[in-house]
């Protein structure tokens, strides 16, 4: 069934004319588009393109008036965040979303929460069961500080975490939950360049040795053309392009609306 | 008696060692890592096996006797193999210095031929492919860690756990083939060729014997009465004679545990969980951990930090007598127990140093104020000369008998003596270097026909025997007037205080001394903090009034304490300024050891010389910055220079004066 020429990779997830507004305000307007098995996809425009609800729309945050969400070829219903959550879908926060007062590990750990079966009665007795459970999710936890080298602060309070590390964390903490999708709103922001590159480095490394298909907003046009497969631009809430990084960046409604010059 | 003397002289390379403490002590811990939050622990008989498996691997890739195999990484078991299992097989382990540039790294390649590395990670993996086309020798790339390595697959790469593999099935092919080759070595092989990271021009390969490393280890750990009971942390560069006398040479003669942290960044916890018996640091480290402890210090509250001052200078006063078994007051020895109780004790638990036995200190010489510190703690530091030529083992201080200055007699097996023409201080010891690799012009000009080393350093024998290292024979020299001037015991000086990180002092030839200093950007941000001082990078905060003032008071410190002394009076400081960066060894000038290069640093910053011995109270300066990958980048910056009040010597009569 497969086309002959290139092997193709499946389709994860495909956005269908969703259309979502706030009372009188559009913020996305019959906006489709699909993310492919395994790839780095990003989705840029500037401020209040949508792209945010966008990616509240696919979390389940935000229900969409119109259109439908086709995950893993079946069509989703309305559901909660959490269960999104369970489904294989997992994200970070523009404004870093941590447990401030918790150390590094046990805010990963909580990224384990979906995975956890005993209950609470089991988990407060914490013995048999409910022990080797813990033992379990906690090797999958060390083995994400050990990949996001962040052994050093494996014990610190995460208030206590410059920006950067702290970033790094909440990513830890989206990978504890094995997500089909890690979806990451504005990765770098507010990074200088070492944490650009070093973020860059994991967000590639995530995709290749987890298998996680990546969707991402990021305002940084360099960091976005260098590690994604396909860029979707919003504009005003609408598409205005969608595809590989050099034709979008030669795309010229998207240089008019967005990029006002041609990289090149 | 002599059954054991015979198996002991058997025992004359590290391959037939291992296979002797896998016979006798097989079940007890050789090596731990940390890793995935816990300590994962290897046997000495499973240490065995490892290495067998990884030497016949090397053997299948086409590794021969002779050859020469980089190892590149920080501190991990599967690289302290490394070691045995290419000597193993005859061939010559080359460590090199992990945080190397690439330019570094590849004139070692280069010199030493080397055919094949061993490296750690991806990192070391992307080195070594970047220089391999000016290498010609390298052939093949073993790595250790296979994260990120997913998407290279160039044949000449292997993966450390696969030719392990190839190692097993080549040894059930060829069952003979190891216990063979292990037999063909002897004490006369080359055991490593050690690259000295040199304070002066290229790097050195200094070639040690197997039978002298063995010779060495045995004699210290006798020394000291080490058993295969001690527990060290191995977090020293690999490629540094002291992580290699520590971690591999005392390790296999005495057959204790080698622990590795999981990373470089959890040193000061990994230390804290493994509470070494046994423990070894160049002064900078424990100038930082001292740095470190003060900062902490100051932020407690006011009742803690009284507490600690108080038994501080209790400590001070009773702690090295007691240390050293001397008489003391029954009041004092109390009131030091209670200390111990109070601050002492919980001290030396945070920083992991509880069941300290033996700590030495090496590789440059240690302030005394610094030294006496630890001592007074109860912490039995000792200071060990020696240098890569002689496998680190010259002198080594004798517990009863540890003085701040000297750096003891000369060690069981070893013979020092001071030239008398040049002071210069010439050493025979068992681990003597069979030479430097591929340059008999250096050989001959360390090495005398005599069979002393020749080390280069300026030092006295005091009275009891014991030598006093004054500092690099060529950087000592005299002020206009005649005094002595010996820089490095000026800046160790300098160095003990928490605010000063790195000090540079200029004299020969002058008539007055003056530093560059380098504030310590921890320790001085975290004053800055309390103070409300606001900056935003090092160059700003080394340019604050303020901090010139804090230092300034440093070094009027340093002065008045070099007042007392007649001799070292005349070499007060007068002139300072505040470097605008850290000094660098990326930049050539640190060693990779943290040593000073000093003519480096005159060609820099000549402009900043040139400032310190004019009238001028500021000096423009240039630099170039050499980044970790190789890139550069210009920096300029204008400096202030500031006088510090010097002090009038005092002689005897002098207190007289300042009484009236």
């Amino acid at each position: 069934m497969e086309p002959e020429t290139v092997p193709q990779r499946d389709v994860l997830m495909e956005v269908r004319n969703i259309t979502l507004r706030f009372g009188g305000v559009t913020a996305i307007e019959d906006i489709s588009f699909d993310i492919l098995e395994g790839e780095v996809r990003a989705i840029i425009g500037p401020n209040g393109a949508g792209k945010s609800s966008m990616l509240n729309v696919i979390n389940g945050f935000y229900h969409p008036q119109e259109g439908e969400i086709w995950f893993r070829g079946e069509k989703r219903k309305a559901m909660k965040p959490h269960e999104i959550a369970r489904h294989g879908i997992a994200r970070t926060f523009q404004n870093i979303a941590l447990f401030r007062g918790m150390t590094t590990l046990d805010n990963i750990m909580t990224g384990r929460l979906t995975k956890m079966h005993r209950n609470m009665f089991w988990q407060a007795i914490w013995r048999g069961p409910a022990e080797r459970e813990e033992v379990e999710h906690r090797e999958v936890v060390e083995r994400i500080i050990d990949f996001l080298e962040i052994q050093h602060i494996r014990k610190t309070p995460v208030g206590r975490l410059p920006y950067g590390l702290q970033k790094r964390v909440e990513l830890g903490r989206a990978l504890a939950a094995e997500p089909k999708l890690l979806l990451l709103d504005e990765p770098m922001a507010g990074m200088n360049i070492e944490e650009k590159e070093d973020m860059c480095r994991f967000i590639l490394d995530v995709n290749d040795e987890f298998g996680a298909t990546i969707a991402l907003i990021e305002h940084d046009m360099g960091v976005v053309m260098d590690i994604s497969d396909r860029v979707v631009v919003l504009d005003y809430g609408r598409k205005i392009g969608d595809g590989t990084p050099d034709v979008v960046r030669n795309d010229q409604t998207v240089i008019d609306a967005y990029l006002g010059v041609a990289h090149e | 008696m002599s059954n054991v003397q015979d198996s002991l002289r058997r025992q004359d390379t590290f391959a037939k060692l291992l296979l002797h403490n896998a016979g006798t002590f097989g079940s007890r811990p050789a090596y731990r890592e940390k890793e995935f939050g816990i300590w994962q622990c290897w046997t000495w008989a499973e240490v065995a096996d490892n290495v067998r498996n990884l030497a016949c691997g090397l053997a299948d890739i086409g590794i021969r006797r002779g050859d020469k195999v980089a190892i590149v990484g920080s501190n991990r078991p599967h690289l302290y193999w490394s070691f045995t299992a290419i000597q193993a097989i005859g061939a010559v382990p080359v460590p090199i210095y992990q945080d190397g540039i690439a330019e570094e790294v590849r004139f070692v390649l280069d010199h030493a031929e080397v055919v094949c590395a061993i490296v750690e990670d991806q990192e070391q993996t992307d080195k070594l492919l970047d220089v391999r086309e000016s290498v010609p020798s390298l052939r093949q790339i073993v790595y250790e860690d296979d994260r990120g390595m997913r998407h290279y697959e160039q044949e000449f790469l292997h993966k450390f756990r696969d030719l392990q593999e190839r190692g097993r099935a080549h040894d059930k092919a060829h069952p003979d083939f190891y216990p063979g080759e292990v037999a063909k070595g002897s004490g006369d092989d080359i055991a490593v060729i050690a690259y000295t990271s040199g304070t002066t021009g290229r790097p050195k390969g200094v070639v040690l014997k197997c039978g002298s490393l063995i010779e060495v280890g045995r004699a210290s750990v006798g020394f000291e009465g080490l058993t295969e009971r001690e527990d060290i942390l191995s977090y020293l560069p690999m490629a540094w004679v002291g992580d290699h006398l520590f971690s591999f040479v005392q390790a296999y003669t005495a057959g204790y545990t080698v622990n590795c942290p999981e990373s470089a960044d959890t040193v000061m916890t990994d230390l804290k969980e493994i509470g070494p018996t046994y423990f070894f640091a160049p002064p900078s480290i424990f100038e930082n951990i001292l740095t470190h402890m003060m900062i902490r210090i100051e932020d407690a509250s006011a009742i803690k930090r009284r507490l600690f001052h108080y038994y501080m200078d209790v400590a001070k006063k009773v702690g090295t007598p007691l240390l050293e078994g001397l008489p003391v007051g029954l009041f004092d020895r109390l009131n030091y127990g209670l200390g111990k109780l109070l601050i002492y004790g919980p001290l030396k638990n945070t920083l992991g140093f509880s069941r300290i036995r033996v700590a030495y200190t090496a590789g440059a010489p240690m302030g005394p104020e610094t030294f006496r510190f630890y001592r007074s703690l109860g912490i039995n530091l000792k200071q060990l000369y020696g240098q890569t030529e002689s496998a680190a083992y010259v002198c080594i201080q004798k517990d009863g008998d540890v003085r701040p200055d000297t750096v003891g007699p000369a060690a069981p097996g070893c013979e020092v003596r001071i030239d008398e023409a040049s002071g210069e201080v010439l050493v025979k010891s068992p681990g003597l270097f069979a030479g430097y690799f591929k340059n008999d012009e250096a050989t001959a000009e360390t090495l005398g026909a005599d069979g002393w080393l020749h080390t280069g350093d300026a030092g006295i024998m005091t009275d009891e025997g014991h030598l006093k290292v004054i500092d690099r024979a060529k950087d000592v020299g005299k002020l206009n007037d005649g005094t002595l001037f010996a820089p490095q015991y000026l800046e160790n000086k300098l160095k003990f205080y928490p605010f000063i990180r790195e000090a540079v002092c200029h004299g020969s030839g002058r008539d007055m001394v003056t530093a560059f200093i380098n504030i310590d950007m921890e320790a001085v941000g975290n004053w800055a903090e309390r103070n409300d001082l606001n900056y935003a990078s090092y160059a700003e905060l080394a340019a604050k009034p303020e901090i010139y003032a804090l230092i300034r008071s440093n070094i009027e410190e340093v002065n008045r304490g070099l007042a007392i002394d007649s001799e070292l009076a005349g070499s007060q400081i007068h002139r300072f300024l505040l470097l605008h960066k850290e000094l660098d060894a990326d930049d050539g000038e640190l060693t990779r050891t943290r040593k000073v290069r000093r003519r480096v640093i005159a060609e820099r910053y000549g402009s900043l010389i040139e400032g310190l011995y004019s009238d001028a109270d500021h000096a423009a300066i240039e630099v170039r910055i050499t980044y970790e990958d190789g890139r550069e980048t210009m920096m300029n910056a204008d400096l202030r220079i500031e006088e510090a009040e010097t002090f009038p010597p005092q002689s005897a009569a002098e207190p007289l004066r300042m009484a009236s």
